[in-house]
């Protein structure tokens, strides 16, 4: 491990695919940089991927003080083998104090890989990160037993500190035109026969890229809809708002709607600003995934589900009534 | 295909309660499940199993009521089980619990006389979440990993996964072995027969100690060998006083949502 001493600055993966860079990536940098400035260090981001200089000269416009870019044809699709062969090697050689990855699934298939590999910590999904007092180590906070506890954990002997941090927890920060930092570029290169691994065929089953992790406005629907018909319903809703449509498990299962629009434990963990959930009664592994959502609209038949505990505004009614009046509603508060 | 499933006996997150005035999780009561992202990576396994032959071997670190939750995946069609258990594992973190099941797969592999060519686990355990220790399984054995598996298909000895990803999935194939790790299945996992059941309950589960894994260092075990340190747990608060609008035609219901949505500011 080394001295601890030699382990410097704050890093921020941002994990890029086809040379285009995920939002929570840029989200880190704004927990990252308050962390930056209470420990006076620079703030460094770190991008793998095909064709990126782009991608770093934003992070530097997000607030990133400079990038260290890994750029080749082999990284253009993620590959745990390729990806964390690039990522250990730029640790190794420049040792940060801190790594923040995006817990999205490809950030939590390399956060654990890399951190297994440098025999350090790893948190998994954080949902805040604070400097301890006492010891200067990082606190990173992240919910357990699917939401019901939250717990502070620190990695205090070993570094770098690493952590994967929820998207959407953190808003992206302002974009400055002007900022400029030094690029650096390292040339790690990994051969075809290291990847044992390979993306045969990519299977879009949904026109365009479900983004439920970044969307600001869910539009979601449950058993409760009774028919893949009735979401048609839900897509006119979310049209009016520009909002995503999501589904719980219960959606998929009935085949109803495609696992990309799943919500809850078994799907995807959401932050949305304002998240419907229609016909969907409240299941804990549902509310696991939604605990991030400033405002929950709920919408059921039965007075009595749970949804309503946790639901800001709630209406008690036929979906099939109360959906068609707030697409109304909508339209009526825009014109 | 040989095949190895690790599985954890986890707390019933459905049952968990908060206590309203200590705010603590209230654990006594509580069933102990077979974590359920397991049983998908034991579904699977199975079928990948009766389609190719070889055989499917489940492993569990956690105390000796553990063995239930082994006795559970046997019912269900794993052919042997073993109980990963010793107090210098316990407070290992996902670094140090890794580090032990990957010690236990090449032991058992050992004891079996045979090599697994497919690790199978769950995304995340319900009571952590964290997804972390099939990766670092995986790192420890030096193998290729496929994380968030919707479907595992096998032809001619080749292993095809469905990967979940924004708009669909991917198909990716991998060297062998591997680790993969199962988030779903199109189908639902197969349920125990009162004759398998029976069966199951009556087998010895071994149980592995430090004595039965020849090469382990102990170092990296236990809270000695975890990087991580939990500071504090909280629960969190969840005050809500939410609006329920019982009752009300709905166009009225409708308008007097998006009426608070907007006083609010929130649109």
């Amino acid at each position: 491990m080394g001295n601890l001493n030699d382990y410097k600055n704050i890093w921020v993966f941002i994990e890029t695919e086809c040379g285009k860079a995920k939002n929570v990536g840029y989200e880190l940098l704004s927990v990252a940089k308050p962390l930056a400035q209470q420990k006076g260090c620079p703030l460094v981001a770190v991008v793998i991927g095909k064709d990126i200089e782009g991608v770093a000269k934003d992070a530097i416009c997000y607030g990133a003080d400079s990038a260290i870019i890994v750029d080749g044809p082999e990284y253009e699709y993620y590959t745990t083998d390729a990806f964390a062969k690039a990522l250990t090697g730029l640790v190794e050689k420049y040792k940060p104090e801190t790594l923040m990855l995006g817990a999205t699934n490809n950030g939590r298939d390399l956060g654990p890989r890399v951190s297994c590999r440098l025999k350090t910590g790893l948190t998994a999904d954080c949902t805040a990160i604070d400097i301890d007092e006492e010891t200067g180590n990082i606190a990173w906070t992240r919910p357990t037993f699917g939401g019901n506890l939250m717990a502070v954990i620190m990695c205090p002997g070993h570094r770098p500190q690493m952590g994967t941090v929820r998207p959407g927890v953190f808003k992206k920060p302002a974009y400055e035109k002007s900022r400029t930092g030094e690029v650096i570029r390292e040339e790690i290169h990994t051969a075809e026969e290291e990847i044992r691994t390979m993306l045969k065929e990519r299977v879009n089953e949904v026109a365009e890229a479900v983004n439920l992790e970044e969307a600001e406005i869910i539009v979601s629907g449950g058993r409760g809809m009774g028919s893949a018909e009735n979401f048609k319903l839900l897509e006119e809703l979310a049209a009016e708002l520009g909002a995503t449509v999501g589904c719980s498990r219960a959606a998929v299962d009935a085949g109803w709607m495609p696992h990309a629009h799943q919500v809850g434990q078994s799907g995807k963990t959401v932050a949305p600003k304002l998240y419907f959930a229609v016909g969907i009664s409240g299941a804990i592994q549902h509310l696991a995934g939604i605990a991030g959502s400033d405002t929950i609209i709920a919408v059921n038949k039965d007075p009595d589900a749970p949804i309503f505990e946790v639901a800001d505004y709630g209406i008690v009614g036929n979906l099939n009534e109360v959906v068609p009046a707030l697409i109304e509603a909508f339209k009526a508060r825009k014109a | 295909m040989n095949i190895c499933v690790c599985m954890k006996q986890v707390p019933d997150t459905n049952e968990i309660k908060v206590d309203p005035v200590t705010h603590t999780l209230v654990r006594a009561g509580v069933p102990s499940i077979v974590n359920s992202f397991d049983t998908y990576a034991q579904e699977v396994g199975v079928r990948l199993k009766e389609k190719s032959g070889g055989k499917l071997i489940v492993l569990s670190m956690g105390p000796e009521q553990a063995k239930e939750a082994v006795k559970s995946c046997l019912a269900v069609g794993a052919d042997a089980g073993y109980l990963i258990s010793s107090r210098s594992f316990g407070g290992s973190d996902t670094l140090a619990t890794s580090y032990i099941l990957s010690q236990a797969i090449r032991a058992v592999e050992e004891k079996e006389g045979l090599k697994f060519d497919l690790i199978l686990c769950g995304k995340q355990a319900t009571d952590g979440d964290t997804a972390q220790v099939g990766p670092e399984i995986a790192e420890h054995l030096d193998l290729p990993q496929i994380t968030y598996a919707l479907d595992i298909l096998e032809e001619n000895g080749e292993i095809l996964v469905k990967r979940e990803y924004d708009a669909g999935y991917d198909m990716i194939s991998t060297k062998l072995p591997a680790v993969i790790t199962v988030v779903k299945l199109p189908y639902e996992p197969r349920y125990p027969t009162i004759k398998s059941k029976m069966a199951a309950k009556k087998k010895e589960i071994p149980v592995l100690t430090e004595a039965d894994l020849p090469s382990i260092d102990l170092t990296l075990c236990g809270l000695n060998g975890s990087p991580t340190r939990v500071k504090k747990t909280f629960t969190p608060v969840r005050e809500k006083n939410g609006v329920k609008l019982e009752g009300m035609e709905p166009t009225d219901a409708a308008k007097e949502v998006v009426k608070l949505l907007d006083d609010a500011k929130l649109l």
